[in-house]
């Protein structure tokens, strides 16, 4: 489904990213775990559009994306849900997730809205707050509407950046069993995250980045098994968990 | 004071302060979407009344006036194409001198077309003796098309903001850049639109108000500046209270003239701008954890 192959990004003088590749096959998940300031975030803004590469190759089901814009790529069925849980906040929950449906509307008209149903009942406490501004949700929910927004798109391909950031363990739990849920309804997904524990427990595969370069990869069970990854990801021992 | 003075005060007020908040709302409309203030929106009111002055030589005014305002809102689009669209992430302050060049530029534009005469468009019904009583007071029938106008683009705009899915497209563009483009929106093309929108509202606003203030080639900058200082003492970005502050600022300017000087009603302004900014330079219905809340 993606393939990423050699890509270079930085910002200025700066090379945050060095020959990234991975690759991200139809119906898995696959995690990208690494330290602050390693380059996760980086990459998904490359993938998006969002941050031209300086080098390398992106390809969507066999799609040259490498220099498309954030729209296109979008329409080509990538969709980002950026860190921080980035909602409209002055807009209300539905207005937030109808406008997740704005490329697809372009196309199918009002039809692209009959989506909405399906994200509300993945997350029912978005149906119930409907009405409500976005940036009066608390953090769990505003990552929810995040995620609910960038699935009215219908992506075939949905990226997550640290959605379990700032959030409470139960929350992190609902975030991480919807991420499942997605999975088994046939989505494939991309998800960052610094929680490397909990990314590996759901993910089939991960990658391991460290200062801009891939380190590591494999199916996940290698990965949670790994000294190294324990050490330095894992916080403790197999011992503890 | 005799209650008859007192709601002739009143009136002059309302109408002068309705023109300030339809000319802060353009400032907000642009700040909104890109976060800069767009100092030429006063040259936009200009052209928008120069512009209607000239077709009104051979068109109906109607029709002048609407031709005023479509040929603003594309130098509105055009100005933005020009100068600002394919600036690759500009800073703000690079943003803002850029439309204080362009405002220069449009008033020389304007003095070489128009030359330094004063012109006006004709009163929109009766004309300069014609009046009607409100109260007691007298006032020209302008004065209620002026009123009728702000009203009509404030409700307009409110349900095209709330209603249209352009304008829900024009509010996630301000609310949130990146999340916007993550969305698809092509956000370049609604800060185009904001123009538009921003310059033929100026327009409209400098179409009502020349049969009485008249117009000329540098009237936009005493405008800007009053729709400037209503869009500060409001709170940036913040239309409805846009209105609010428009309303205060142009009342508190006519009663003004009751126990100062004529010569110091433009002082007002500037020294009401200076406190705000002194005081609370988020306005006065802006508060700064409200500020990330803020709608159009």
């Amino acid at each position: 489904m993606l393939k990423v192959r050699n890509i270079e990004a930085g910002y200025g003088k700066l090379r945050v990213l060095r020959r990234v590749s991975l690759h991200v096959a139809e119906g898995e998940i696959v995690t990208l775990i690494g330290a602050n300031g390693a380059g996760k975030t980086t990459l998904l803004n490359t993938i998006a559009g969002l941050l031209p590469p300086r080098g390398g190759e992106i390809r969507l089901n066999g799609a040259d994306i490498t220099t498309a814009t954030p729209q296109k790529i979008v329409r080509a069925g990538c969709s980002l849900v950026p860190e921080g849980r980035q909602v409209f906040a002055p807009l209300s929950v539905e207005e937030n997730l109808i406008l997740g449906a704005h490329v697809r509307r372009q196309q199918e008209g009002k039809r692209a809205l009959t989506e909405i149903e399906h994200v509300y009942d993945l997350f029912p406490v978005l149906r119930e707050r409907r009405t409500q501004l976005a940036g009066t949700l608390s953090g769990g929910e505003q990552q929810m509407l995040a995620i609910g927004r960038a699935l009215m798109a219908r992506p075939r391909l949905i990226m997550l950046d640290e959605p379990s950031t700032g959030l409470a363990p139960l929350v992190v739990k609902t975030i991480f069993g919807i991420i499942s849920r997605l999975r088994d309804e046939g989505n494939t997904v991309l998800l960052v995250e610094q929680n490397a524990r909990a990314a590996l427990h759901i993910a089939d595969r991960g990658y391991v980045i460290e200062t801009g370069r891939i380190i590591l990869q494999g199916p996940a069970e290698d990965l949670l098994a790994n000294r190294d990854v324990q050490r330095a990801y894992l916080g403790h021992g197999p011992a503890n968990e | 004071m005799t209650l008859e003075l007192c709601i002739q005060y009143l009136l002059a007020g309302i109408t002068y302060g309705s023109i300030y908040a339809i000319v802060a709302i353009g400032f907000n409309i642009i700040y909104n979407t890109t976060g800069i203030i767009n100092f030429a929106q006063g040259e936009f009111v200009m052209l928008g009344a120069m512009t209607a002055i000239s077709l009104q030589n051979w068109l109906p005014l109607p029709l002048a006036v609407a031709g005023a305002v479509a040929v603003t809102m594309l130098v509105g689009a055009l100005v933005e194409i020009c100068f600002i669209r394919w600036l690759d992430r500009p800073s703000v302050l690079r943003m803002i001198i850029i439309t204080i060049g362009v405002s220069i530029l449009l008033r020389e534009a304007a003095l070489h077309i128009w030359g330094d005469g004063v012109y006006a468009l004709p009163y929109f019904t009766g004309n300069e003796v014609s009046s009607i009583s409100v109260l007691g007071a007298t006032i020209s029938p302008q004065i209620l098309w002026v009123i009728g106008t702000c009203a009509v683009i404030v409700i307009t705009l409110n349900l095209f903001f709330k209603l249209t899915p352009v304008g829900q497209e024009m509010r996630a563009c301000a609310a949130n850049r990146t999340a916007a483009i993550l969305c698809g929106i092509d956000t370049r093309n609604m800060v185009t639109l904001s123009f538009m929108l921003a310059a033929g509202i100026g327009a409209l606003a400098g179409c009502v108000v020349s049969p009485i203030t008249s117009s000329q080639y540098d009237g936009g900058t005493g405008l800007a500046i009053k729709g400037f200082t209503v869009a500060v003492l409001g709170g940036l970005g913040n239309s409805a209270a846009a209105v609010f502050a428009g309303l205060l600022l142009g009342i508190i300017e006519a009663f003004s003239v009751s126990v100062m000087p004529l010569a110091f009603q433009d002082a007002i302004a500037i020294a009401i701008l200076l406190v705000i900014l002194f005081v609370r330079p988020y306005g006065l219905f802006g508060d700064r954890e409200a500020a990330r809340l803020q709608e159009f």
